[in-house]
């Protein structure tokens, strides 16, 4: 059907250098290849769903030859860790995944990647937390590590997720920190897109071999993990906060050159039909997609509405935040995620932090929205929409509702 | 870390706060967290040593004249030379005391 399709198609609308091979692959298993395709030496995972596929698939690829790595199959989550944090000390690019309870199991571990500048790169399959116990998507997972010190990016579908997952070994290794790479479980897991795979020449080109100045080697001594007394605990502690900070450029300038090799375009925030908004909604992840139908839905009934979505999670990107708000006049902010007893979902809370900082003010509503895996469908998207507009005539702000909560 | 020799910069840390050079613990004054402070008795101390040998800092270095003398540099106070001593010869005494 394919080539008679080609036929019909006048070749001369189609400059031939355009032409991508497009691969229909279950998104889990286009990331393993992005993985493979970026020469990881070092996998250590423990198997979780949603994150599923994705390691069973680099464990296919170790064990059929297919790729020359190291493939560690730990005992739990914190042990994942644990051996990709000495893998990496050692100079060897490493790799894991997890979700949900699984992360929660490395929680501390996390901190310390980070602290020790170990350029790991790990795949979150977003999903919710127990208990109640539940295997579906939201953002509560990846919300507890955002004081984690890592470099922390969402994908929207599955190609941004492989592109993320090559942009994500040229930042950690640019910048010596670690990379948080967030997928939306089950939505872009377990879903069949068509991915475009850069060429192996292109991501040898995009990710050179990983050469770290300081790594454990016994002809060179070095101490990790030294203590920090409290005469120098603070100082370690702005090193690396400054780190993170001077790694947004790296980001950047990584997308910039990911764009020259292969025209796709990404920046730290997303925006859709922002020119002239004055109300915008800001969600992250997977459900971006939905909600820019309801956009074009308001667009076409004449009410000027946009989206934002934050790519780039951590460091914040707060100048492209305030810069592609425009002159909104309200904003509702979607979190996934609970902040039990604040006075936010975790993105609300950083969005007012954000706008207290500027001259810009819009009013700002936050909701909850699409927990462990509920629908938010086009008409949920075009309810909030419309909540935002209620909240733009009414005086004062609510902390946050619980949207779609049964009564 | 070297707090003896005053505070270090974030900026001069290397990346991670790792540590490039070896054994440099030497640097760290351990002894300002010293409370109770080992004072030897000449006359009661028969040079055997064991408080070299018990001691889990290595202050104790010997002196020309046979004796083992505590680095207090080091010396955290924690007793165990007192205690370990078969003569008594090594008292703690109260730092303000002293």
């Amino acid at each position: 059907m394919g080539e008679e399709l080609a036929k019909k198609i006048p070749i001369a609308i189609v400059e031939p250098l355009k032409i991508k091979k497009k691969i229909a692959k279950e998104v889990s298993i286009a990331i393993a290849e992005a993985v493979a395709q970026c020469r990881v030496d070092v996998i250590s995972a423990y198997p979780i769903t949603p994150q599923t596929h994705i390691v069973e698939h680099l464990a296919e690829l170790v064990n059929n030859g297919e790729l020359d790595a190291e493939y560690i199959p730990v005992e739990s989550e914190h042990a994942a860790m644990s051996a990709c944090i000495g893998a990496s000390a050692t100079g060897a690019r490493t790799f894991t995944s997890t979700a949900s309870q699984g992360l929660l199991f490395m929680y501390e571990n996390l901190f310390i990647a980070s602290a020790f500048r170990l350029p790991i790169v790990m795949v979150i399959a977003n999903r919710s937390v127990s208990a109640p116990i539940s295997i579906w998507n939201d953002h509560s997972d990846v919300m507890s590590m955002r004081d984690a010190g890592w470099i922390t990016t969402f994908a929207e579908n599955g190609q941004e997720a492989v592109d993320l997952v090559y942009h994500a070994y040229r930042v950690a290794e640019k910048a010596l920190l670690p990379v948080a790479v967030n997928i939306d479980g089950f939505i872009l897991s377990h879903v069949i897109e068509p991915i475009e795979f850069l060429d192996q020449e292109l991501v040898d080109k995009y990710i050179p071999p990983l050469r770290m100045k300081y790594k454990l080697n016994p002809k060179r001594p070095i101490t990790m993990g030294a203590i920090g007394v409290p005469e120098i605990y603070t100082e370690a502690k702005k090193a690396q906060d400054e780190a993170l900070k001077a790694s947004y450029k790296i980001i950047i300038n990584a997308w910039r050159e990911f764009e020259k090799l292969t025209g796709r375009r990404y920046q730290p925030v997303e925006t859709y039909r922002m020119e002239d908004a004055e109300v915008a909604l800001i969600i992250m992840g997977s459900l971006a997609e939905t909600a820019m139908n309801a956009v074009d839905f308001l667009r076409e009934r004449g009410k000027k509405v946009g989206l934002l979505r934050f790519r780039l999670w951590r460091p914040f990107p707060l100048k492209d935040f305030l810069k592609a708000i425009g002159k909104v006049k309200a904003i509702g902010v979607i979190d996934r995620a609970i902040s039990h007893g604040a006075t936010g979902g975790p993105v609300g809370i950083e969005v007012r932090s954000a706008l207290y900082q500027s001259k810009k003010r819009p009013k700002v509503v936050n909701f909850i929205a699409g927990l462990s895996g509920r629908d938010v469908t086009v008409e949920d998207f075009v309810k909030l929409f419309e909540k935002t507009y209620e909240a733009m005539r009414k005086k004062t702000n609510f902390s946050y509702e619980i949207y779609g909560v049964k009564e | 870390m070297p707090k003896d020799e005053g505070l270090v910069s974030w900026k001069n840390l290397a990346p991670g706060m790792i540590i490039l050079e070896a054994g440099n613990s030497v640097k760290f004054k351990t002894g300002d967290w010293r409370a109770f402070r080992p004072v030897l008795d000449k006359e009661k101390c028969i040079k055997c040593g064991l408080c070299y040998v018990f001691c889990p800092d290595l202050c104790y270095t010997k002196d020309e004249e046979g004796y083992y003398i505590c680095n207090l540099y080091y010396c955290k106070g924690c007793g165990i030379c007192a205690k370990n001593c078969p003569r008594q010869a090594i008292t703690m005494v109260l730092e303000e005391e002293v």
